[in-house]
């Protein structure tokens, strides 16, 4: 741990109680400052220390707004952010992200929500994959490495949550730091270039900057983040818990 | 591996020394005054050191620039006359005209950009090193 | 019983020529389609992000599933001693390797970066039952190459039946690791079913043991050597039971299945949907691929007539290919359960059935699968010893009395 961690940790505990009420105090509506206990300086490794969530608060989830999806395509430069992917058929694009509206049956309420790579604690795409290439970073962050990709697909059959997505065509289009190439398997990765870099993931940022901001973006192993704060204090669901599988991403308001 | 990359750097210093009739490749220089190791150093080891420093980044989340892919691309760009960006498809581009010249083929493009990106969101590159 | 004879058979009697040649453009056009997909990359064929396996893998998870089930004459002679088959042993050991040859061919050319193949080869990951599988197929080639050898070479004859139960047990593995690659995935309703392990054992039994049967009668039907009634009969048999433990098996999938209520929709879909899947269960794989054969071979004047009986192991294999269509594309087309109980919909197809048609360089990579696996037979059994020159009841069952 870095001498920085080391001095935050400890006006952490200074700070004791009332760093609830600092954290609600500091975050006014529409700008979320990433907790900088993490900053990690660029030659240094990731640690254990942190494993990176998401919350989301559908109740605060617009069912037009697209603007994670949307940001997610800017970023990492897939669908409507790059002119590759022109011959593939719809259902052969990639989708890192979709908006999907759930209803229940019985009363016909209905909501919309984003799905994505849920970054599972115990992933099935890497119990399965043949090479090793699918792997979860030591934070948390669940990944592709491409370069070991054979394209065999099994992640995808394996993965609850159709999150993962096949190239199925030359691309030339790509962002510098998102590489992309035909015959291997991609999905969310959490931004994780951005994550290294001490941001948040372009679909949170995108969030809070909408009235909306559904989305919380932080450690969960810190009882003291915002993420971890604001799931003692209500509470979240993990989709498809009965799996066992406990994903980093966690929703609020899906059957409330 | 390293007696075949040593053969064919052998044989492609040689010929550049004797003038040979094959026409040479002609490598463009990077931007500014040096390379991010000795010169020929990176004439010899680059792929390990950009191989190093892939498994460095994916696994470890290691960001440094100096073995970065991006920058190699970025700072070795190679402009046509008109002004526009030469990609890896071409023998002018600073790291095929090498390769092709030597028969090797990498795989690296069909991912990674070739070229400086102006549809990069974020600055990729922070000059010199 | 005298001692068995075996030849090569000639190469040039024009049906040999012909099968070469039809094996030949079949293996041609599954590599062109090959290198079509390839070239232009997946969006040519029918798959998606959500069939991600599609008509290659049917043909592929046939072949490798016969493969172990075709050394089953072997293992029935080797292990369990029965004389009567231990002529016909060479021939399903080749039948075997040629099979799995042919469809790791078509798996390998399906990937996505099948230039990537030294990498599937170094890089393991030990949790994955694909991982596993390749060592299972390696091991396999292996140990079938020693027991052939073993058989064909008379001073090692003394470790033909060591061999031969190694290798029955290696292929027990290698089988239960195919059916648990639909077996490990928890995800999706139709796979999670521990049932796949045993199903697939049973399934192999039956697909190889059809394979084995046209190969056969084709070969001696073709060189005029003789293949007596006894064998052919105990063969069809044994086909009869396993076709039935299949559909047995089948059976107990769907009953276990409607114990539980979260797999009341995958059982509802495939036996009562409309839709594809529905048809081809029905229709092709119990109608056509299970109850007529079972009737022909069962069936006194069907079952004696040699026409019959390879009709009969034509609709197995048939009834096979559209089974595991059934399992592999049904099973991802039925739409994964994010929010149980609820209803989804999305721009990306959630809580609808997913789309699917096989597209041509994917039915004839799969086909160049099987022309490869019947080319290696055809080649083989030219060049090296591996036919009896006779198979006629006088000359292999020592039960045999002429009367
Ligand atoms: C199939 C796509 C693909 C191919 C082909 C590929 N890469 Fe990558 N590469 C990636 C992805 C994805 C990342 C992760 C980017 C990130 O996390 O920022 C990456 C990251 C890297 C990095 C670290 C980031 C950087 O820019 O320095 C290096 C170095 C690298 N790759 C080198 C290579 C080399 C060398 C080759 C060719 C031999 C290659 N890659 C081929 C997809 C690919
Ligand atoms: C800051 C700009 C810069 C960056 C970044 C950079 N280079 Fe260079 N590179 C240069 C310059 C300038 C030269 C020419 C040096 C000379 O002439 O001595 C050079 C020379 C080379 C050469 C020798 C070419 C020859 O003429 O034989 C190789 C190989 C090379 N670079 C590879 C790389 C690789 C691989 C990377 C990425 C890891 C990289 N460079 C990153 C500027 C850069
Ligand atoms: C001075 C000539 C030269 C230049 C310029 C050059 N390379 Fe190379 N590179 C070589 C040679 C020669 C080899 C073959 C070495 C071998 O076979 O081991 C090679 C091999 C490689 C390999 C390993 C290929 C393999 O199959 O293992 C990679 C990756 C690579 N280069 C990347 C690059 C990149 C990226 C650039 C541009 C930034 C570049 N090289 C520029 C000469 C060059």
């Amino acid at each position: 741990m870095s001498e920085k961690e080391q001095v935050n940790l400890t006006r952490r505990n200074l700070l004791g109680g009332t760093a609830a009420a600092m954290a609600g105090l500091t975050i006014a509506p529409g700008i979320i400052l990433v907790e900088t206990a993490q900053a990690k300086p660029k030659d240094q490794p990731v640690t254990d220390a942190v494993r990176w969530g998401i919350l989301i608060n559908i109740n605060n989830c617009a069912d037009d707004c697209t603007g994670c999806v949307d940001a997610c395509q800017e970023e990492n430069g897939w669908g409507k952010g790059s002119s590759d992917e022109s011959k593939s058929r719809p259902d052969q694009k990639a989708q890192w992200i979709r908006k999907v509206k759930v209803t229940d049956r019985e009363t016909g309420h209905a909501k919309t929500l984003p799905m994505m790579c849920q970054h599972c604690e115990s992933p099935p795409c890497v119990d399965v994959c043949p090479t090793g290439a699918s792997y979860k970073r030591i934070d948390g962050i669940v990944l592709v490495d491409k370069h070991i990709c054979i394209g065999c697909r099994y992640c995808m059959m394996a993965c609850p949550y159709k999150a993962r997505s096949f190239i199925h065509e030359t691309l030339t289009d790509q962002r510098s730091y998102a590489p992309r190439g035909q015959g291997t398997v991609e999905s969310c990765t959490m931004c994780v270039h951005r994550v290294d870099d001490d941001q948040q993931p372009a679909c949170v940022e995108a969030c809070s900057s909408t009235f909306n901001s559904a989305m919380i973006f932080g450690d969960l192993n810190d009882p003291e983040s915002k993420i971890s704060k604001e799931l003692a204090r209500h509470g979240g669901v993990r989709i498809r818990a009965d799996l066992g599988l406990n994903p980093g991403v966690r929703y609020q308001g899906i059957y409330g | 591996m390293y007696i075949f990359k040593l053969a064919i750097l052998t044989l492609f210093l040689s010929v550049t020394s004797a003038q040979a009739e094959v026409p040479l490749p002609s490598i463009s220089k990077g931007q500014g005054d040096s390379c991010v190791r000795a010169t020929d150093d990176m004439r010899y080891n680059h792929m390990d050191y950009i191989q190093h420093h892939r498994d460095e980044t994916m696994y470890r989340g290691i960001r440094t620039e100096q073995d970065s892919l991006k920058q190699c691309v970025t700072c070795h760009a190679v402009k046509d006359d008109d002004g526009g960006y030469i990609n890896a498809t071409d023998k002018r581009h600073f790291c095929s005209s090498c390769h092709s010249y030597a028969s090797v083929k990498i795989d690296c493009f069909q991912c990674h950009t070739d070229t400086p990106r102006s549809t990069d969101i974020h600055e990729p590159l922070a000059q010199g090193q | 019983m005298k001692r068995i004879q075996f030849s090569e058979i000639s190469g040039y009697a024009p049906g040999y020529l012909l099968i070469l040649g039809i094996t030949g453009l079949l293996a041609a056009m599954g590599l062109g389609a090959a290198y079509y997909m390839e070239h232009n990359g997946h969006w040519v064929t029918g798959m998606n992000n959500e069939i991600v396996w599609g008509t290659p893998h049917v043909f592929a998870v046939f072949l490798i599933v016969a493969a172990s089930g075709a050394l089953n004459v072997a293992s029935i002679s080797s292990v369990f001693q029965k004389p009567i088959y231990k002529p016909m042993a060479r021939l399903s050991g080749l039948l075997a390797l040629a099979l799995l040859a042919g469809g790791l061919l078509v798996l390998v050319l399906d990937l996505g970066r099948p230039d990537r193949l030294i990498v599937a080869m170094t890089y393991y990951n030990f949790k994955s039952i694909f991982a596993w599988n390749i060592y299972l197929y390696t091991g396999f080639f292996a140990i079938v190459i020693v027991y052939l050898w073993t058989m064909m070479e008379r001073r090692m004859n003394g470790y033909t039946r060591a061999a031969g139960i190694a290798a029955f047990v290696w292929r027990l593995a290698l089988t239960t690791g195919t059916g648990s690659i639909f077996g490990f995935i928890v995800a999706r309703q139709a796979y999670d079913a521990a049932i796949y392990a045993p199903m697939f054992i049973i399934m192999s039994f039956s697909f190889g043991l059809a394979v084995f049967l046209l190969v056969l009668m084709t070969i001696y039907h073709g060189t005029a050597r003789k293949l007596g009634d006894a064998v052919l009969y105990r063969l069809k048999n044994l086909l009869g039971v396993f076709v039935a433990a299949v559909m047995m098996l089948v059976t107990m999938y769907f009953l276990t299945n409607l114990y539980a209520t979260e797999h009341h929709g995958i059982s509802a879909f495939i036996l009562a949907g409309d839709h594809v899947y529905t048809k081809l269960f029905w229709v092709v794989q119990i109608i056509l691929g299970s109850i007529a054969p079972l009737v022909i071979l069962y069936n006194p004047i069907t079952g004696t007539s040699r026409v019959w009986i390879a009709i009969a192991s034509m609709l197995v294999i048939i009834g096979g290919l559209a089974q595991l269509y059934v399992i592999i594309i049904g099973g991802q087309a039925f739409p994964l359960v994010l929010f149980p109980g609820m209803e989804v919909s999305s721009t990306f197809q959630d809580g609808v059935v997913a789309s699917y048609s096989p597209s041509l360089p994917e039915i004839l990579l799969g086909l160049g699968g099987i022309g490869v696996a019947l080319i290696i037979v055809t080649l083989a059994v030219k060049v090296l010893q591996f036919t009896p020159e006779s198979l006629a009841d006088a000359d292999i069952d020592p039960n045999y009395s002429a009367g």
